[in-house]
């Protein structure tokens, strides 16, 4: 608690997955890897190289590619089927409805480069909506690392959880948050650092912004809560109904459209069970202009000093207490 | 099973069809008829299947791609017992576990969950390609429809399966030439299938698919490459006016169509 960043050093979190997935790959042969092309993108070069064989490259065909995934847990396999965020969520979502969340096929989607990490290639190439896309199909669990740490250990719980799981992943680097050793847990948000003035939630490339966020506002005196909350699918209600209920304000932001994402999941909860004023940050209904990653978080509200801005104005909207 | 006692349980698979078709007031009537032959060579002969143990390693696949016509997949594992025979009278009622589209959680026999069209190809392409890697000699068939064949995703599972080198894979064409709407001429006309399917690197027959000695060997033939058979067919087969029509798609015969399609398949009896 009250952790401090325990690293500066940036990771790449994708060098995480595809570490453990070479590990499982040694300790369980039915482990296989499956590709649109995207052996280079998904970091997949070490696995083909000792696993030639449970390398499934299917080509650029998204649709094939998460249909061949779900035929594969079929035959009984534990396939992890990568693709860029964009075509592997947006390309193929009937799949994914159909073949994998609704026939329960136990199949480990890994949606690589995801939000803005292609930020200058443009909205196409841009995965702001599949937070949007997937939370809304039963049986998937939707899951988005905030390190390497969380990630490695995201994926040795997709490897043992019986069922389709969909990991987001990022290539842009972000530094260590969580402890080394840490063991990932569904639907459970990780409290980093605890403050009663308002409470910050992000996962993925935003829950460092967000701690470094709170130091800025504890700076200015004010005590913030941040919680990394992974996962958007099931959402942990108990931790944003405690956030609201200690707090009173909730601020989120995201890699992703502030429509339908991690922010809209949390607002549901709180809507319904625990009314709060609640700012929810992130690319704001539009298709982003060109870009970094980086650059387009800042532009859309998501430097840590502006959301320390963002916090105080919400901070302001509390209700004052007789 | 020899392919007289093939073609009087396909009968006894229509009688049961068209009637709970008429039962519920909703079915896919045309393309089942068109199906129901090869659903019952492969369910009474070429599938090793075991109803008590849906889900053994071992077993053949079967997906039906053309999910609509759920009800011909019903009456077949019904009567090869996998579900009770009763139950296909609850077709389509509230909490049936016999939906308009076969649901695999729910129905045992049952692969995969379709209904949208051009998703139990790539899927079959998945279940054979792990046959490959894991050493399984099971036999993976699916089996689409030709207005199908439209979506695009078969076309990169036709691909697929030819470089994964996926002789352990039957596709069957349920090539009754009537989609939804209009007949497959008039739509985009995809036939002939046979060469392109061989120039994607797959081995091609073309057979009758409402005649059991034509389907049986084409169903059991093997060689070095993904088979496709184009099952050339008749919508509505074994009812006289529904052949040849785009009408009776997902149209519910009338009380006095019923007694004449009863009529004729008990004829065949």
């Amino acid at each position: 608690m009250n952790a401090v960043t325990t690293s500066r050093k940036l990771h790449d979190c994708r060098d995480a997955f595809v570490s453990v997935l070479e590990r499982l790959g040694e300790e369980n042969t039915k482990v296989v890897a499956v590709c649109n092309d995207s052996v280079g993108s998904s970091k997949l070069g070490g696995f083909k190289t000792k696993y030639p064989e449970r390398l499934v490259n299917v080509g650029i065909a998204e649709q094939n590619l998460v249909g061949v995934g779900a035929g594969l847990a079929n035959g009984g396999l534990l396939p992890f089927v990568c693709g860029a965020s964009p075509f592997l969520t947006g390309r193929a979502l009937e799949q994914i409805k159909a073949d994998i969340a609704y026939s329960n096929a136990n199949v480990k989607l890994i949606g690589i480069s995801s939000g803005m990490a292609y930020g200058e290639l443009g909205p196409t190439h841009h995965s702001i909506e599949d937070f949007a896309w997937t939370r809304v199909l039963p049986n998937l669990p939707v899951v988005a690392p905030c390190d390497s740490i969380e990630t490695a250990a995201a994926v040795e719980w997709a490897a043992s959880y019986d069922g389709p799981v969909f990991l987001r992943l990022s290539r842009v680097g972000v530094p260590d948050l969580l402890p080394a050793g840490h063991t990932f847990e569904l639907g459970k948000a990780n409290l980093l650092r605890d403050g009663d003035a308002v409470t910050l939630i992000a996962n993925g490339t935003l829950t460092h912004r967000m701690m470094t966020a709170a130091e800025i506002l504890a700076e200015r005196g004010i005590e913030a809560r941040v919680l990394n909350m992974a996962t958007v699918r099931p959402i942990d209600v108990e931790a944003v109904v405690a956030a609201a209920r200690d707090t009173g304000a909730i601020l989120t932001a995201e890699e992703h459209s502030t429509y339908g994402g991690l922010g809209s999941a949390i607002a549901e909860v709180v809507v319904a069970q625990a009314p709060v004023p609640m700012k929810i940050l992130g690319v704001p209904g539009i298709f982003a202009p060109t870009g970094s990653a980086e650059f387009l978080l800042d532009e859309f509200g998501m430097s840590p000093a502006a959301v320390a801005d963002a916090a105080v104005e919400l901070i302001a909207r509390k209700p004052v207490r007789a | 099973m020899q392919t007289n006692d093939l073609e009087g349980i396909a009968r006894q698979i229509r009688h049961r069809d068209l009637q709970a078709v008429v039962e519920a007031g909703a079915g896919h009537i045309g393309g089942e008829m068109s199906a129901i032959d090869i659903l019952t060579a492969l369910y009474f002969r070429v599938l090793r299947v075991w109803p008590d143990q849906p889900r053994i390693p071992q077993r053949d696949r079967f997906v039906l791609s053309k999910g609509h016509v759920a009800l011909a997949l019903y009456v077949t594992l019904a009567k090869r017992g996998f579900i009770p025979e009763e139950e296909v009278s609850t077709f389509l009622k509230p909490h049936s576990r016999l939906n308009g589209h076969p649901n695999c959680n729910k129905v045992p026999g049952v692969e995969t969950n379709t209904g949208p069209l051009g998703h139990g190809l790539p899927v079959a392409v998945g279940m054979a390609k792990a046959a490959k890697l894991t050493g399984a000699d099971y036999h993976t068939y699916v089996m689409t429809g030709d207005g199908e064949m439209q979506e695009g995703s078969n076309w990169e599972a036709i691909s697929a399966a030819a470089q994964f080198g996926l002789d352990n894979l039957t596709l069957i064409i349920d090539h009754n030439r009537f989609q939804q709407g209009a007949s497959l001429k008039d739509t985009n006309n995809l036939a002939p299938f046979k060469p392109k399917l061989e120039a994607f690197g797959w081995d091609v027959t073309e057979i009758n698919g409402n005649t059991m000695a034509e389907i049986v060997p084409a169903l059991e033939r093997r060689g070095g490459k993904p088979h496709c058979i184009v099952a050339h067919t008749n919508k509505g087969h074994g009812i006289s006016f529904m052949q040849d029509t785009v009408d009776w798609h997902h149209k519910v015969p009338n009380q006095d169509q019923y007694k004449i399609a009863l009529g004729e398949l008990s004829e065949a009896n």
